[in-house]
């Protein structure tokens, strides 16, 4: 019975100690901010568009933070799933929805003989990518617009378009030589050249 | 001085270049038309500066330079602006940019044009002016602006020029031929750089596979006033790479990520250095260089000195290009080249060469097998890089650590690839990479901007809410100040009389008060609104005077009742007068709307006086309850509790009397109500007809019609008014004679 | 002080926990796929196993042996690397929240790494001293952060190379991780101990 208690009260000091310790360092080392927000924030594209159902980028950021998928940026596609999964070291993810595996730039294109000048456009653009005034035309700077196509909805005579970004000349990318076709190629030209052999 | 280093790596390729190197340099012929690309250079392109239609003479500028890292284009032949349109040009994707075509009209007549008769005489700033405005930009392959190597600020003392002659590239003999023909020439263009530059060594760096060349230079330089050395480097490609040569000629680094003028060193090609001494000597801008056209595909493989623009169809017909043994066209050497699909494209500044391939000249390429990490191409990187790493990460796209393994020191020189035992296409993995690279560093760059815009706006939007918040709670305050000042004020005044009375006469005196200045307001508001209605020529005019007529009588009579009341409360003395006077009051106003807020108070006179008169007796109670027979106090509540209540029943009966005549009122006020709610629908109706009109809706045919509605219901409203403003009037007029004589 | 470089010695390399002893495989096949995060590792597991194995020390000889309680060390044991595990995370969250991110499940999993329980029971078994204890704790901990960060920097290549399919992943790492313990076998006599 003795050694039962002296044992149950050695333990017990040893976890009150222990406990102590904890709590002390608890309060020492408590983190304030979520930092882990901003670099998740720098990834995401800034489109604000919104089409993850939060107001803007940074609050999915902070909501990826706290656990959410990291696979509803449809403007950033799936690089970036990649990225973020890179960054917070889980799986990489399908995206969700019906989107495309590699989403085509747009930016937002007023027809200006059909804008009425209502406004409505400009108050929902999140970049202040549109310029004009009540009654006047309005024009978006296209550089400025992230294709985000929030100013669709609110336009009362749809004179918006949204219009692939073309590929200029300064643009233009060097295709990776690992293209799909010439892969499948690479893996099937010895057994076609067995295939052929056979067949002759 | 002539001692020769060496780089790392480097291949010897079959060399290609005595098929072209045989013949002499012969004029290309005049296309019918020149497709005179904008962006012909590093940098941004350049603006036309003609119409369509215009005339143009041979060296006429045609567009300008669009900044600093940019030149001017120049007209390469005399004829008439066809079209600024997009056309193909020599571009490894081969899509179209933004080109001059001029249409010749085979004079070839040249602007009127001369050298610098001294250009010793000019500055330096004025003379790299000179030699930008004439169009000039490096001539090796990249197009650099010259004028932008030549005007270096004072971080950098350049000690050693290197003129670029090694020409390594494989087929290629543009360099090689000129050297053999324009030597002096070429000396006289270095003495234009060595009067700009003033460096203490000018090296010439030569391949030793072009010894006629070699001899050319030597034999030029004889009698020069300051030192050039003529080097010849062993034949290695890629020896004529600018840091390579600089390796070769030096043995020093130019550092990750500089230029050759941080260590001191300007390197300019031959080619560059032949346009200079054109322009300086002879005034004649950047409009032609020589372009070798070769291959097995072509009969007599030769160099030309073709005008900038001249399509690839001319060159190569010119040379003879068997078409159906041509298999690809490549522009540049076979090591760094590109393959184009069509000889429509122009020559410009930086096209050296031509290939016409046959088939069994370049076949296609094997396909690529498994990396076997044999390490060769690391023995052959001119830059010292790790092919193989850089092959892995860019083949994962893992470009960050591409980086790190520095993939933009890659020259894509083609080495690397030339020697893969399996194939693999190993520059267009660096090339892929180092484009997506700067594709993500400009979605960022992008995004950033985004980012920062929105921001901007959302703290502009929160600022927006924060001044209309503050701005509504300032009014707030000074309306609470206001209202107290006023109250204050009106203690003061009522607290003036009110020694004599008691002091619930004051509490009306103060009601009356502000009945008579609302009546005011009510009046003046009026007014306005007539005013308002007059100017904008409304219907219903008559009525507002009507109105304002009817306030008018009202405002006095509440003044009156006012008067009457500070008089009469001096007077009465006891609480019981409190419902007389407010029946006096009410007498006198009831007439008016004013009634209504006179009601209003008298029904919360009634209510407190109910409310004390229930405390009192709650307190009665419990006095009693307590069995504390102090029957002073006990009978002192008792008839306070009397008085209270006659008070109550006389304010309650005062209310009764009060509302009696009020319904009238509120008759007539509901009938205005009606009104005007049915005039602001109808005025709202009516804009919103407008605006469809003007909008071409459809919806205008059931807007007019409810519009109609709206207008019946509106004189419905209209004949009602004017039908109880009249009896409501004799009404009140009948209510008031008995209640004042009371 | 030949004996404790002996110890060292031993541990790291000859008796190397992970690729000898198989202790701590969890976080050798999970944390070892970027080269940063299995640094990271290392230095938690590393700044864990040197504190725990003294704390364990220090209890065994000051309150369990007086007590004779010997019976109880394995839960008295288990009770002081949790606590450093959690001082450790709070610590690591303090000081770089990526890590701590990265890290994720592992962190608190150090707890019931092994390895660590391990270092302490065998520290008992053993009889080592204090010094011998902390030495023994530390080239464990330096054994098991050169296994991880080798192993990870072999994967990291192998990820981007041409892996059959059938290999690809944990199959590889798993031959890796074979392959590596094979060579660490290779250290067997170099030191007795």
């Amino acid at each position: 019975m003795n050694t039962i208690i002296i044992a149950v009260v050695v333990l017990l000091c040893l976890a009150v100690v222990f406990g102590l310790i904890l709590g002390f360092s608890s309060i020492k080392f408590h983190v304030a901010g979520n930092p882990i927000v901003d670099q998740i924030d720098e990834l995401l594209p800034q489109t604000q568009c919104g089409q993850c159902g939060h107001p803007g980028c940074r609050p999915y950021a902070e909501s990826i933070a706290n656990g959410e998928a990291i696979n509803k940026c449809p403007p950033g596609g799936q690089t970036t799933i990649e990225a973020l999964a890179n960054l917070l070291d889980v799986e990489v993810l399908e995206l969700d929805g019906e989107h495309d595996d590699n989403p085509i730039k747009t930016v937002a294109y007023i027809r200006e003989d059909e804008c009425i000048g209502c406004t409505k456009c400009i108050q929902a653009c999140p970049v202040d990518a549109i310029l004009g005034a009540a009654k006047q035309m309005h024009t978006v700077i296209k550089d400025e617009c992230t294709g985000c196509d929030l100013c669709l909805e609110p336009c009362p005579v749809d004179c918006i378009d949204m219009i692939p970004v073309s590929q200029t000349i300064n643009t233009w990318k060097w295709q990776s030589p690992q293209s799909h076709e010439q892969y499948a190629t690479q893996l099937i030209v010895t057994d076609k050249r067995a295939q052929a052999e056979v067949n002759s | 001085m002539a001692r020769v280093f060496a780089f790392h790596g480097g291949i010897h390729p079959p060399e290609n270049k005595t098929q072209s190197s045989k013949r002499a340099i012969s004029l290309a012929p005049i296309p019918s038309v020149l497709h005179i690309p904008l962006q012909q250079h590093i940098g941004a392109s350049a603006k036309p500066c003609v119409n369509v239609g215009d005339k143009v003479l041979k060296g006429q500028r045609i567009a300008d330079a669009q900044g600093k890292m940019s030149v001017p284009v120049h007209a390469s032949s005399s004829g008439v602006v066809s079209a600024i349109a997009n056309h193909v040009v020599p571009h490894p994707s081969g899509m179209q940019n933004l080109c001059i075509s001029i249409t010749t009209d085979g004079k070839d007549q040249w602007i009127e044009h001369q050298g610098l008769a001294d250009y010793k005489a000019l500055s330096a700033n004025k003379l790299v002016d000179y030699i930008r405005d004439r169009g000039i930009a490096g001539m090796g392959g990249a197009g650099f602006p010259t004028a932008l190597k030549l005007c270096l600020g004072d971080d950098h003392i350049v000690n050693t020029l290197i003129i670029n002659a090694a020409e390594c590239e494989p087929y290629i003999t543009s360099d090689d031929l000129l050297i053999r023909e324009r030597a002096t020439q070429i000396i006289a263009g270095i003495d234009v750089l060595q009067h700009l530059i003033k460096p203490s060594h000018i090296i010439i760096g030569i391949e030793d596979n072009k010894p006629q060349a070699c001899k050319a230079l030597e034999d030029a330089i004889k009698g020069c006033k300051y030192a050039i050395d003529v080097v010849s480097v062993p034949t290695k490609y890629p020896s004529g790479g600018e840091k390579q040569l600089i390796k070769l000629l030096t043995n020093v680094e130019v550092p990750h990520g500089g230029i050759p003028a941080d260590v001191g060193i300007v390197c300019q090609n031959i080619g560059t250095v032949y346009a200079i001494n054109r322009a300086v000597y002879f005034g004649e801008s950047l409009i032609s260089r020589i372009v070798t056209v070769t291959g097995r595909a072509i009969a007599k493989p030769q160099n030309f000195e073709a005008l900038i623009g001249t399509p690839f169809d001319t060159l190569l017909e010119a040379a003879g290009q068997k078409e159906h043994v041509t298999k690809r066209l490549i522009v540049g050497g076979p090591m760094m080249g590109y393959s184009i699909d069509t000889s429509a494209v122009p020559v410009i500044k930086t096209t050296n060469c031509i290939i016409a391939a046959s088939a069994e000249e370049f076949p296609e390429a094997e396909p690529a097998q498994a990396c076997i990490r044999c390490g060769l191409c690391e023995q052959v990187c001119p830059a010292q890089l790790l092919p193989q790493q850089l092959h892995w990460f860019a083949k994962s796209q893992e470009y960050d650590k591409a980086q790190q393994h520095n993939l933009f020191d890659c020259i894509e020189c083609g080495a690397c690839s030339y020697v893969c035992p399996s194939n693999i296409p190993l520059v267009q993995y660096y090339r892929h990479a180092k484009t997506s690279i700067r594709e993500e560093a400009e979605d960022k760059r992008k995004s950033d901007i985004a980012r920062e815009r929105f921001e901007a706006k959302q703290m502009r939007e929160q600022r927006a809410i924060d001044e209309k918040a503050a701005k509504r709670k300032e009014r707030a305050e000074q309306a609470a100040k206001a209202q107290a000042e006023k109250k204050a004020a009106a203690e003061k005044q009522a607290k003036e009389p009110a020694t004599t009375e008691s002091d619930s006469g004051s509490g009306d005196l103060k009601q009356l008060k502000i009945a008579a200045a609302r009546a005011n307001t009510k009046l003046k508001k009026a007014q306005q609104a007539l005013k308002s209605a007059l100017e904008k020529s409304l219907p219903g005019t008559d009525i507002l005077e009507n109105t304002i007529i009817e306030l008018q009588v009202q405002a006095e009579q509440a003044q009156a009742a006012l008067d009457l009341a500070t008089n009469g409360s001096s007077e009465s003395k006891t609480k019981t007068a409190t419902p007389l006077k407010t029946k006096t009051a009410v007498t006198n106003a009831d007439t008016s709307k004013l009634a209504t807020v006179d009601l209003k108070s008298l029904k919360t006179t009634a209510a407190i006086a109910r409310t004390k008169l229930k405390k009192t007796q709650a307190q009665l109670d419990v006095l009693i309850s307590e069995g504390e027979q102090q029957s002073d106090e006990a009978q002192q509540l008792a008839q306070l509790i009397i008085s209270l209540n006659e008070r109550v029943q006389a304010t309650q009966a005062s209310y009764l009397q009060a509302k009696e005549c009020a319904p009238v009122i509120d008759e007539s006020e509901q009938l205005q109500a009606n009104y005007d709610k049915a005039l602001a629908l109808y005025t709202k109706a009516n804009t919103a007809l407008q605006k469809a009109e003007e909008q071409n809706s459809p919806a205008v045919e059931k807007m007019r019609l409810s519009i109609d509605k709206l207008n019946t219901r509106l004189s419905n409203a209209e004949a009602a008014l004017k039908s109880a403003a009249n009896p409501a009037s004799d009404n009140s007029a009948n209510n008031t004679t008995p209640n004042t004589q009371e | 002080m030949s004996d404790f470089l002996l110890i060292l010695v031993s541990t790291v390399l000859v008796n190397n926990f992970v690729l000898v002893q198989f202790l701590g495989l969890c976080p050798f096949m999970g944390v070892s796929n970027k080269l940063e995060t299995a640094m990271g590792m290392s230095l938690a597991t590393t700044f864990v196993l040197t504190i725990s194995s003294v704390c364990s020390y220090l209890v065994h000889e000051y309150l369990l042996t007086p007590f004779s309680l010997g019976y109880m060390k394995t839960i008295s044991f288990i009770l002081v690397i949790a606590v450093v595990v959690q001082f450790t995370e709070m610590v690591v969250r303090k000081t770089s929240p990526m890590l701590h991110k990265v890290l994720g499940i592992f962190l608190p999993l150090i707890t019931t790494n092994c390895a660590v329980l391990g270092v302490a029971l065998l520290n008992i078994k053993k009889m080592n001293g204090f010094m011998e204890s902390i030495v023994f704790g530390f080239g464990a901990a330096v054994g098991f952060s050169m296994a991880l960060i080798l192993f990870s920097a072999i994967r990291e290549r192998v990820a981007v190379a041409d892996v059959p399919a059938p290999f690809k992943g944990a199959a590889i790492g798993m031959v890796t991780a074979g392959l590596m313990s094979l060579a660490f076998l290779g250290f067997t006599g170099l030191v007795q101990i």
